[in-house]
């Protein structure tokens, strides 16, 4: 008998002596139920799931992605999670806008796992750029029909027609949607050929898109019914809570010891997990019949680990490694190299060069992981909420060792995102711990601190940047090396990018890296920093590595700015010429018509209305910085400024204004865009001053708010944002607004003090210790 | 078995002593409206009323609130339409929307202790709260705004006897 087999057994027979239950026995024997009192509500949660679309008699389903119904409802399929972005009423504003639909008649599912949706992800900004195409088709061709249909049941020609708000109109008669498929009871259908030819409204006939609109998901989250993952119940339901191991990988369970959990009433079991796709390695479940049972009876477990080889690496031996690799030239892949560029540095007459860290940051996503599992019907469910579906599906079917389509996730909306919940490992211990029971369900939920041991951190990471200087003031050629650990490679391997030396990269952890300056030939090195892969899993953490190369990368073009005796604004601006080597800075339609020249216009628009240049109060400065947003693919032209105010005494910087201008091409939902921006740019300031986190034996050692502090409402600066006006395809804007802050913040400080913090997050400390230093020399 | 009022209604909940409202709340009673967050009182996501005071209810032991009124977000006006949830709806402050039952509550609760509020109130008051989207701007706009519709209202209720 193997050792799990002996725990098991052992645990079986003491549950049986403990609670005079068999296995069966108590899980037929269900919770306790300990309520007593009836709210209307309460009759209908026993099983609480989302509610979907009810389908009225007749329905009129062009695509997959809408419905026309004889009732004159119009539902739209959103496969995307709802985080905070709002993202159903902007693509249903497009899909609606397209069909001339009636808003008011417009509803949204949130739906669950089918292979039908194709690849379910919801992340990197992409949500809008990647919905808008497929979305303008899918309403064409709800239109097309409808207007057809119409134009028969009128006996005129559909060029007669005329669609607006739900109704067809041809001369002095009219028909809504909702009777067009009650009466011709349409049933056509579009092969994805003809959904690419279907003529598509010029920007000047669009009614939704750019209009202020009410979300539709925020009614539910004003009077306490929107339906989180941790919301989700079901009958008969068990509670479990993780006995955490050690270290992220490699730890092995010893010996268990439940004596004192016994103590404490409701405490059911512990079960060793036991998970043939290793990603929950060494965990304990602890079952209870409720969830304050499940945290003590957790916290009374004994279990003793043999430590995986990671229980003693810090923070600092990451970074060191990290630098090992950055002055290793043989390692890394070469994201961008162009020709030329080692033949400018040797010929140099000096090398300007600057290095730049990052600690590690945590997502404290404000609902802990969480995810509610049982068979059903033969089908395996989880009930949470999650970003990446399709990536994790075949995770938890491996875990659990069924076949593909045997594992579904039901959609909730989530408790924050911020790339946490792209990271689907929470499912597999609910998972496991249900199949230990036979399918009984199990919601399992983490403690905060079980959480923020389990993060799938943004990884700390070392970069390097050099200029080849040709003379005092000049510049030409540039190298960026940035190490760091590579989340894609890790969980998605298969999805990672080729660079131009034909080996895999990760792109979520350098882009931002590959810019749209003109300085000569570029080589952009991304280097996987192995130890931080052993250690930790790294996440993708909102704006992904844009969050920190660009604060490398801009903080970099201040000081060499400053160097070569240049203004910051005009330096930038002389390099955002659209040219660059090969002409690549020009853009490409549809997605970056106008290149580089678009990203000079908002940094010009923003030091214009930040008042670049003006004189500022005493040790008061403002700092300036522009990025493209996440991808070089997907720009989204990025301007910032920060004024802050720097206490000499203390050190403590306060941010009083920050500023942005974005041209994200059309702009679907223009008070949606204002708060994904307004919360960006509070999360890069967030990372710039208050957060920050530092492995200390193998894990972060921040477990929760006492010492982890994000930005709280005093510390929030006056904010002024502003998108340029465009008819340009929609790029995406979840994230872009978190890109420029950093660099912004730490280019006040300069101005403002006269000394450069190369180090992220910047505390008071480090500024103290930066200015005495800047008074001894 | 302890024995309280919810929004208005006598229910009682039978466990340990020690179980944290929230989890009576939540679990027993079902009103998932209330949030777990941090469980150390910290991040203001379970905040509810007992008695009137905003009381972070991960950290209050049911034996501490026998006899308490408590009210929860779903309980805070009958029809959702309080004017701090008027407010959030009408400026369009949640985003993810997972603290702001907590924001809701202690900002309803800060508003009677400070009618008209000023930056510096809101800073103390609301500074226990943590919205991790970061709506923070909009959460004072709309605590301004609902203050004034408040204070507005009870204008006229005066004006009019």
């Amino acid at each position: 008998m193997g050792r799990l087999e002996r725990i098991a057994a052992e645990q079986d027979r003491a549950l049986a002596s403990a609670t005079g239950l068999s296995r069966r026995g108590f899980l037929s024997a269900g919770v306790g139920g300990a309520l007593l009192f009836g709210f209307a509500r309460q009759a209908r949660a026993t099983q609480v799931f989302p509610a979907g679309a009810p389908l009225p008699p007749e329905q009129f389903e062009p695509t997959i992605w809408c419905s026309v119904g004889s009732d004159g409802e119009v539902n739209v399929n959103i496969i995307r999670a709802e985080m905070g972005q709002h993202v159903g009423t902007a693509l249903a504003r497009i899909i609606a806008d397209e069909m001339e639909a009636d808003w008011d008649k417009v509803k949204i599912t949130h739906v669950d796992t089918d292979p039908k949706w194709g690849m379910m992800v919801t992340g990197g900004s992409w949500s809008v750029w990647q919905t808008w195409d497929v979305f303008r088709q899918a309403g064409a061709a709800a239109r097309t029909v409808l207007v057809e249909e119409a134009a028969k049941i009128l006996g005129v020609t559909p060029d007669k027609c005329v669609a607006r708000n739900g109704v067809v109109t041809a001369g002095d008669r009219s028909l809504g949607y909702g009777d067009i498929v009650g009466q011709a009871r349409p049933t056509r259908s579009f092969t994805p050929a003809e959904l690419t030819k279907l003529p598509l409204k010029p920007a000047s006939e669009r009614r939704m898109v750019g209009k202020d609109v009410k979300a539709l998901d925020i009614p539910a989250k004003i009077d306490g019914t929107a339906m989180y993952g941790i919301d989700a119940k079901i009958d008969g339901m068990v509670y479990g809570r993780p006995k955490m191991p050690p270290t992220r990988y490699g730890s092995k369970v010893v010996s268990v010891d439940d004596a004192e959990a016994k103590k404490v009433p409701g405490y059911l079991r512990y079960i060793v997990l036991d998970d043939p796709s290793d990603t929950v390695p060494g965990w304990v479940v602890v079952l209870a019949s409720s969830y304050p049972a499940a945290i003590r009876a957790t916290d009374r477990l004994k279990v003793e680990w043999t430590p995986g080889k990671t229980a003693h690496v810090s923070e600092k031996d990451i970074q060191d490694h990290a630098r090992s690799l950055i002055a290793d030239k043989n390692g890394g892949v070469m994201v961008v190299n162009d020709h030329g560029v080692d033949d400018a540095f040797s010929k140099a007459s000096s090398v300007f060069e600057r290095t730049y860290t990052c600690a590690s940051v945590m997502h404290y996503q404000l609902e802990p992981m969480n995810a509610l599992a049982r068979l059903n019907d033969g089908v395996w469910e989880i009930h949470c909420g999650n970003q990446w579906q399709s990536l994790f599906l075949p995770v938890i079917e491996k875990s659990l060792g069924v076949a593909s389509g045997k594992v579904r996730m039901m959609t909730y909306m989530l408790g924050g995102g911020f790339g946490r919940r792209l990271n689907g490992d929470y499912a597999v211990p609910a998972a496991l711990a249900s199949k230990a029971l036979g399918g009984k369900p199990v919601k399992l939920i983490l403690t905060r601190s079980d959480d923020m041991m389990f993060d799938s951190i943004r990884s700390p990471s070392v970069q390097t940047l050099r200029v080849a200087m040709t003379g005092k003031d000049t510049f030409h050629g540039m190298q960026h090396h940035a190490a760091a650990g590579w989340p894609t490679q890790v969980m998605a391997a298969a999805a990672m990018s080729k660079g131009v030396d034909g080996k895999p990269y990760d792109q979520f952890a350098i882009a931002g890296a590959d810019h749209w300056y003109d300085c000569g030939p570029l080589r952009v090195r991304a280097i996987s920093n192995d130890l931080a892969n052993d250690t930790f899993r790294p996440g993708w953490l909102r704006s992904v590595s844009a969050g920190w190369t660009s604060w490398a990368l801009e903080a970099f073009w201040d000081e060499v700015a400053h160097e070569t005796g240049k203004d910051p604004v005009a330096l930038r601006l002389s390099m955002l010429n659209g040219e660059g080597p090969d002409g690549r800075n020009k853009g490409e339609a549809p997605d970056s018509n106008g290149g580089a020249l678009r990203q000079a216009a908002v940094l010009k628009r923003l030091a214009e209305k930040a008042g670049w240049g003006q004189p500022l109060p005493k040790d008061t400065g403002l700092g300036i910085a522009t990025t493209f947003g996440q991808e070089r693919g997907m720009p989204t032209w990025t301007a910032g400024a920060a004024r802050v105010h720097v206490d000499r005494a203390t050190g403590l910087v306060t941010c009083e204004k920050l500023w942005l201008v974005l041209d994200a091409g059309t702009i679907v939902d223009p008070d949606g865009a204002l708060a994904q921006t307004e919360g960006g740019a509070l999360w890069g300031l967030s990372m710039a001053l208050c957060e920050g986190s530092e492995i200390v034996d193998g894990t972060c050692k921040d477990r929760n708010l006492d010492t982890y502090t994000p930005l709280r409402i005093a510390s929030v600066p006056e904010m002024d944002v502003e998108f340029i006006e465009s008819t340009e395809k929609p790029m995406g804007l979840g994230e872009p607004g978190v890109t420029v802050v950093g660099a912004a913040v730490a280019n006040a400080i300069f101005n403002a003090v006269g000394v450069r913090i190369r180090h992220q997050p910047i505390r008071p400390e480090d500024v103290l210790a930066a200015l005495k230093e800047k008074s001894a020399a | 078995m302890i024995k309280f009022k919810l929004n208005g209604s006598e229910v009682s909940v039978d466990g340990p002593e020690d179980t944290p409202l929230l989890w009576a709340i939540r679990d027993d009673l079902g009103l998932t409206g209330t949030k777990f967050g941090c469980g150390v009182g910290q991040c203001g996501a379970c905040t509810v009323h007992v008695g009137g005071r905003a009381t972070r209810s991960c950290i209050t032991p049911i034996s501490a609130i026998a006899g308490a009124e408590i009210t929860t977000i779903e309980g805070l006006d009958p029809a959702g339409t309080h004017p701090v949830q008027e407010a959030w709806r009408d400026l369009q402050v949640p985003q993810c929307g997972y603290c702001q039952s907590g924001q809701i509550m202690q900002a309803a609760s800060l508003l009677k202790d400070y009618p008209s509020p000023t930056d510096e109130d809101i800073d103390a008051v609301m500074g226990g709260s943590l919205c991790r989207c970061m709506t923070y701007i909009r959460i004072r706009k709309a605590i301004k705004q609902a203050a004034v519709a408040m204070r507005s209202a009870k204008t006229g209720e005066t004006s009019n006897g």
